[in-house]
């Protein structure tokens, strides 16, 4: 798994968003057009493209795109 | 004892009776003295069904309903009915980007086209008396309830109360009545499993309940039984909103 890769599929979730400013140290929760819905969709993305399962519940402790990646990568 | 809503006397099918609001409502069923034929895909959980009936003359029918042979097979095994709770169903959530082909022909496939079906051939046998009631299982989000990502499951549940309707006029003749109840979230496993939502999203979720909390598939089951019974005699093609007030917000 790719970090630029990742961060590419994250930022696809949002309806318009800067991908070159989007980093692992970006706090995503406190991104423009961030939502439960935006929430849902990332999961549902990291189901489809790394067949990795993650809850609501595990989505909801990570804040940093890294920590995020890094949880899914922790699942490969 | 005087009891407009009694089902004694009555042989009731209850589709999707292996957990949650079909369970239930066969035990409140059983209670209100229906004979009941329960079915679902796992005989196990039906076996556990069967143990918490109250009275005597039931019976399970293991049977995939998801195909038109599955529905066959299990009207060749029913009695004559008085009632039946279309009620098996699948919850999915998925934001509309991702939806697929796949995902939507199983959602619609169990919750809309199998009591089509199922209907179909309940009423080509004649194995529904006149008169009889068939309720339907649909759901506020097919109804009034938009929330994010849950809009295969609300539309496959909208199409279902469409359709509830039609079978209602066109089946009146034979004194078969159709309804549907909407419950709002129930504490059923179809909404424990969903691994989506956070505690914290249920947690909100609940709050929008003006009564301040889910459902208890009793609530629903007691609705049911009155648009089974008697009691419902002239109630044909109405919908039932069973949601906390859930629909006022």
């Amino acid at each position: 798994m790719e970090m630029t890769k990742f961060i590419e599929n994250f930022a696809d979730q949002f309806d318009d968003i800067n991908v070159a400013e989007l980093t692992p140290e970006t706090a995503f929760r406190g991104l423009d057009g961030w939502s439960s819905l935006i929430a849902l969709m990332v999961i549902t993305m990291i189901d489809e493209e790394y067949e990795v399962t993650i809850t609501g519940d595990e989505m909801k402790k990570q804040n940093t795109i890294g920590e995020l990646y890094n949880l899914v990568a922790s699942k490969l | 004892m005087y009891n407009p809503f009694s089902l004694e006397g009555k042989t009731i099918l209850i589709t999707g009776a292996s957990s949650g609001i079909g369970r239930t409502t066969a035990i409140e069923c059983s209670k209100s003295g229906a004979s009941v034929v329960v079915t679902g895909r796992r005989e196990d959980a039906l076996i556990e069904t069967m143990a918490l009936l109250h009275g005597e003359g039931h019976k399970y029918v293991v049977c995939d309903l998801s195909s038109e042979r599955g529905c066959s097979e299990l009207v060749a095994e029913l009695p004559v009915l008085d009632g039946v709770v279309s009620n098996a169903g699948v919850g999915k959530m998925l934001p509309v980007q991702f939806y697929s082909e796949d995902v939507l022909d199983e959602v619609f496939r169990i919750n809309t086209f199998a009591p089509m079906i199922l209907m179909k051939t309940l009423v080509r046998k004649k194995m529904l008396s006149n008169p009889s009631s068939v309720v339907f299982t649909s759901s506020i989000s097919g109804y009034s309830n938009v929330a994010p990502a849950n809009g295969i499951y609300g539309s496959s549940k909208s199409a279902l109360t469409a359709y509830m309707k039609y079978a209602a006029l066109e089946l009146a003749g034979k004194g078969i009545r159709c309804n549907a109840v909407h419950p709002g979230r129930v504490n059923t496993a179809l909404i424990a499993n969903n691994r989506l939502l956070s505690d914290d999203d249920v947690s909100k979720d609940m709050a929008q309940y003006p009564l301040k909390r889910y459902g208890e598939p009793e609530e629903i089951a007691y609705a049911i039984i009155y648009l089974l019974s008697d009691a419902a005699s002239w109630v044909t093609g109405t919908n039932l909103v069973i949601d906390g007030g859930r629909s006022l917000k």
